[in-house]
């Protein structure tokens, strides 16, 4: 069967893996081809990296590093952030990304998920969503979690998965940073519309949170930053304690 | 050296550095004199059968391709490159493969369906399978194949799939269990498939392509 996976995330700004609480008070944490050597030894099923930079140079100092770590580390990338158009799917794709999440583009450009889809396959197609709660109901949010865009984030998902977005990073941004556990009543909502694997982010501080998630249906892996980045849960041990549990997990 | 074959389908970003990885010198290349310098052949591939196995056509390797297998050249099809050695394809139609290996290409929903097995138990409770069969799985294998000597029975590879290869029995060296049994690779001969992506399947993956060039 396939097993859950566990999946660390590392923002890239300038060079450098960072993690902010709430998206806010951003810290500087370490060399990224260090920490994707660091993660690969851990047993991360997959990595995660997130581009947060905003001008060209830096941009190209990312796909560096992306060239760098799938030169080396041969599981798994998913690459997001600036990704706007099928131009930059071929940009990520071509430094050694395997799947490229959108989040911000396809909100600026709805047709963006059906065309990346068509050319690359549904399954090199992320669908990446910050939702948070406004007034009882679940919105979209844009720019780093700071924007409501006023969009459902239930239509939302169905759908960018009607239009071929092959895989759901469903981050909350009331959980996120808190640690006290996944956001289990978005990822219901979501995992009762659609049957595409979801990852949920956002608010994992203990191990039991993990097994926590994976005893709910549709969920496939459980993603996280700052919790590995300083070591206040190692993978290796998260691992063991989910098979402890009767979860089953590659070792 | 090792040719992969390059007829313009999939990403071989990860193939040729895996094999760099591991010290090989690697021709990603559509010549058919490279074919024929080279030790070994690796046929990849991701997308539709249909699609690829007309591309593959067109480069006019196929004849070569024939050629070196029958003299006794190493050949692996990762993926869609596995299946492309299949007589034949059930993906949207019915496609006509290399016929290097004895089998034909299914779809994992419809055999899912076939058994009753669109559901299974988990720790969440009854949960449907989802289709692609996308991520990390355990490997169960024929112990005395070489492909697999530097690895463990249960150890994981990575997948992404939605078609398998069926009715390839006498081929099959390893399998996968996703509701029904899916082939996992296949040999005849000197010829061999992973439906699995070993340039992708961490150290595992490194573990067998190792043993490829070694073969």
């Amino acid at each position: 069967m396939i097993t859950k996976r566990i999946i660390p995330c590392l923002d890239v700004r300038n060079g450098r893996v960072v993690k902010g609480t709430n998206f806010e008070g951003i810290h500087d944490v370490a060399d990224p081809v260090e920490m994707a050597e660091f993660y690969n030894e851990e047993g991360a099923d997959e990595l995660v990296f997130y581009d947060i930079t905003a001008s060209v140079e830096e941009r190209t100092l990312f796909t560096d590093i992306l060239t760098k770590v799938a030169s080396r580390i041969f599981i798994p990338l998913t690459v997001g952030g600036g990704i706007n158009t099928l131009d930059d799917f071929d940009r990520v794709l071509k430094c050694g990304a395997d799947k490229v999440s959108v989040n911000s583009g396809a909100i600026k450009n709805p047709d963006l998920i059906y065309e990346a889809a068509r050319k690359y396959g549904d399954q090199c197609v992320v669908l990446s969503m910050d939702i948070k709660r406004v007034d009882g109901s679940f919105k979209i949010f844009a720019k780093g979690g700071r924007e409501n865009t006023g969009i459902d984030a239930m239509e939302w998902v169905v759908n960018g998965v009607n239009n071929g977005a092959g895989e759901l990073v469903v981050n909350s941004i009331d959980t996120d940073g808190v640690k006290g556990g996944f956001d289990l009543e978005l990822l219901d909502e979501i995992a009762s519309r659609v049957n595409v694997p979801i990852i949920a982010s956002g608010g994992a501080g203990k191990m039991e949170d993990f097994s926590e998630l994976f005893r709910h249906k549709g969920m496939d892996a459980g993603l996280a930053a700052s919790i590995f980045h300083y070591k206040e849960i190692k993978i290796r041990d998260l691992k063991e304690y989910l098979r402890g549990e009767g979860i089953e997990v590659r070792l | 050296m090792i040719a992969i074959i390059d007829y313009g389908v999939g990403n071989l970003f990860s193939l040729t550095a895996s094999l760099n990885y591991l010290g090989a010198e690697v021709k990603v290349t559509a010549d058919a004199a490279d074919l024929e310098a080279a030790d070994r052949i690796i046929l990849p591939g991701v997308g539709a059968f249909e699609d690829a196995i007309a591309k593959l056509r067109a480069t006019g390797l196929v004849d070569t391709i024939m050629e070196q297998v029958e003299k006794g050249k190493p050949m692996l099809g990762i993926c869609l490159g596995m299946q492309l050695l299949f007589e034949e394809s059930h993906e949207y139609g019915v496609h006509q493969g290399l016929g290097l290996v004895k089998g034909t290409v299914a779809s994992i929903t419809e055999d899912l369906k076939a058994a009753g097995k669109e559901k299974v138990e988990t720790p969440a409770g009854t949960e449907e399978l989802k289709v692609p069969h996308i991520g990390w799985n355990a490997l169960k294998f024929d112990a005395d194949e070489p492909l697999f000597k530097n690895i463990k029975q249960g150890d994981c590879v990575y997948y992404v799939h939605s078609f398998y290869g069926r009715d390839c029995e006498e081929s099959t060296i390893a399998t996968s269990e996703y509701g029904i049994t899916v082939t996992g690779a296949v040999r005849n001969g000197n010829v061999y498939g992973t439906q699995f992506h070993p340039e992708k399947s961490g150290k595992v993956g490194m573990g067998i392509l190792k043993a490829f060039m070694e073969i």
